[in-house]
């Protein structure tokens, strides 16, 4: 039995939230897996970048935004500074953080930061996690 | 020829002997960094969301005073402040329509703006304006027998599009320092992220990374590591105090800025202000080469 799939049948308004905010088309990914194979975080993380791209092909965003990838991803380009195809993986993480942060899931606030931590962090460290992990 | 240069929060106090030593050493190159007037943070990470115009605002801010400071380019020391400005530049310089939304939303700036300031990064500065043998020429303590690694991290090399060397085979840091008369050897994890922002939520991860990344660079021969990022220093410095006590076989390393080689280099002495910077203490390694 041959099965078509078709980006109609799949798409949804979540994937086109995440291809808005990235500007980037995940119909793109070949699954080549150089994303995941430079990716620093890849050993904390519950999907892989490539498996992320993957999910996100088959509509399936609010699996990824209740996992915990995005939150591990530290941003740091690798797998976008990698992919053959020229997507922006980071790009995708990152539009998967902010729509859960505009959701306020997942938000930091001064809180959650031990009062060690808050004495000794330097203001980069601050104003960069604020940035990526508030919204 | 004076350069005019922006800061950044961090190099204001955790990093302050960033800017020292780099204050000192570029005097000494007859290059001396003026200060910009009135900057503000950057805002440390460019945003990748296209609809975050809020984000992008800080850094064209700067972008904006420079420009109206009659400044054709600004220095960057810190690897953040010089990804984050470029690419702040790069989005209003690239679209018309960015520009556009921008000078909207920040129709309070006194005068028009173009965003015309051209944001550079001291080490592609050295690179370029005085060369690696002119440099060398300059030294006058060299690094002989110190065998040290240079960090890129992130956010020099990419993306590619704003990297200040080949993105995955960058020389410029190991360049700087064989012409301060250092042993630089590469080690695989030279391109590696530090963990970043990760280190306050989720800090034992980049504990992890700093047993690995000093490990990579202590196998490839390498006494310590030089950065140009505040936060990677964070990181692979003051995390080595967690890092000691999770991995009883890590051997502390010290981490520099590559400005606090190039000051010693260039002949002005060590500041005992920078050692309480450091984590791990720096001295020892200074006084076996002579260097102090």
């Amino acid at each position: 039995m041959t099965v078509s799939i078709t980006r109609k049948d799949i798409k949804n308004e979540l994937v086109d939230k995440i291809e808005l905010l990235s500007g980037q088309n995940v119909f793109e990914c070949y699954q080549c897996g150089n994303c995941s194979s430079g990716c620093p975080m890849v050993d904390y993380m519950d999907y892989t970048p490539n498996q992320v791209m993957r999910l996100a092909q088959t509509g399936a965003i609010e699996e990824l935004l209740a996992a915990g990838t995005m939150w591990v991803c530290a941003a740091c380009l690798q797998c976008s500074s990698r992919c053959p195809k020229g997507i922006d993986v980071a790009g995708v993480m990152e539009a998967l953080r902010t729509i859960n942060l505009r959701n306020r899931v997942g938000v930091i606030t001064p809180d959650d930061i031990s009062t060690e931590d808050r004495r000794e962090l330097p203001p980069i460290v601050l104003v960069s996690a604020f940035r990526k992990l508030s919204g | 020829m004076q350069l005019p240069y922006y800061p950044g929060c961090t190099l204001k106090n955790h990093a302050k002997h960033f800017e020292d030593s780099a204050i000192a050493a570029m005097e000494r190159l007859d290059m001396p960094l003026v200060e910009m007037e009135d900057w503000v943070c950057c805002g440390t990470v460019f945003s990748m969301s296209s609809d975050d115009l809020m984000l992008q605002v800080a850094s064209i801010r700067n972008l904006v005073r420079a420009e109206h400071q009659n400044l054709s380019e600004l220095i960057v020391l810190c690897s953040m402040c010089y990804n984050t400005l470029r690419r702040a530049s790069d989005f209003i310089l690239s679209d018309p329509e960015n520009l556009d939304k921008v000078r909207k939303f920040m129709y309070l700036e006194e005068k028009p703006f173009d965003g015309t300031v051209e944001i550079l990064h001291l080490l592609s500065v050295l690179r370029d304006r005085i060369g690696w043998e002119e440099l060398g020429r300059k030294v006058v303590r060299p690094l002989a027998n110190l065998k040290v690694g240079g960090y890129y991290g992130c956010l020099l090399v990419r993306p590619e599009k704003y990297a200040i060397d080949d993105f995955e085979a960058p020389t410029i840091i190991e360049d700087l320092l064989g012409a301060l008369g250092a042993t630089a050897s590469p080690y695989p994890y030279r391109l590696e992220c530090c963990g970043a922002y990760q280190t306050v939520t989720n800090k034992d991860v980049t504990v992890q990374r700093t047993y690995e990344l000093l490990n990579s660079a202590r196998n490839a021969g390498c006494e310590a590591i030089v950065t140009s990022c505040p936060l990677c220093a964070f990181n692979l410095d003051q995390r080595q105090r967690e890092t000691i006590e999770q991995f009883p076989d890590f051997d502390p390393m010290p981490v520099f800025y590559f400005t606090e080689l190039m000051a010693l280099a260039f002949g002005a002495n060590w500041d005992p202000e920078w050692t309480k910077l450091h984590f791990v203490n720096p001295e020892p390694i200074l006084r076996d080469k002579g260097l102090i």
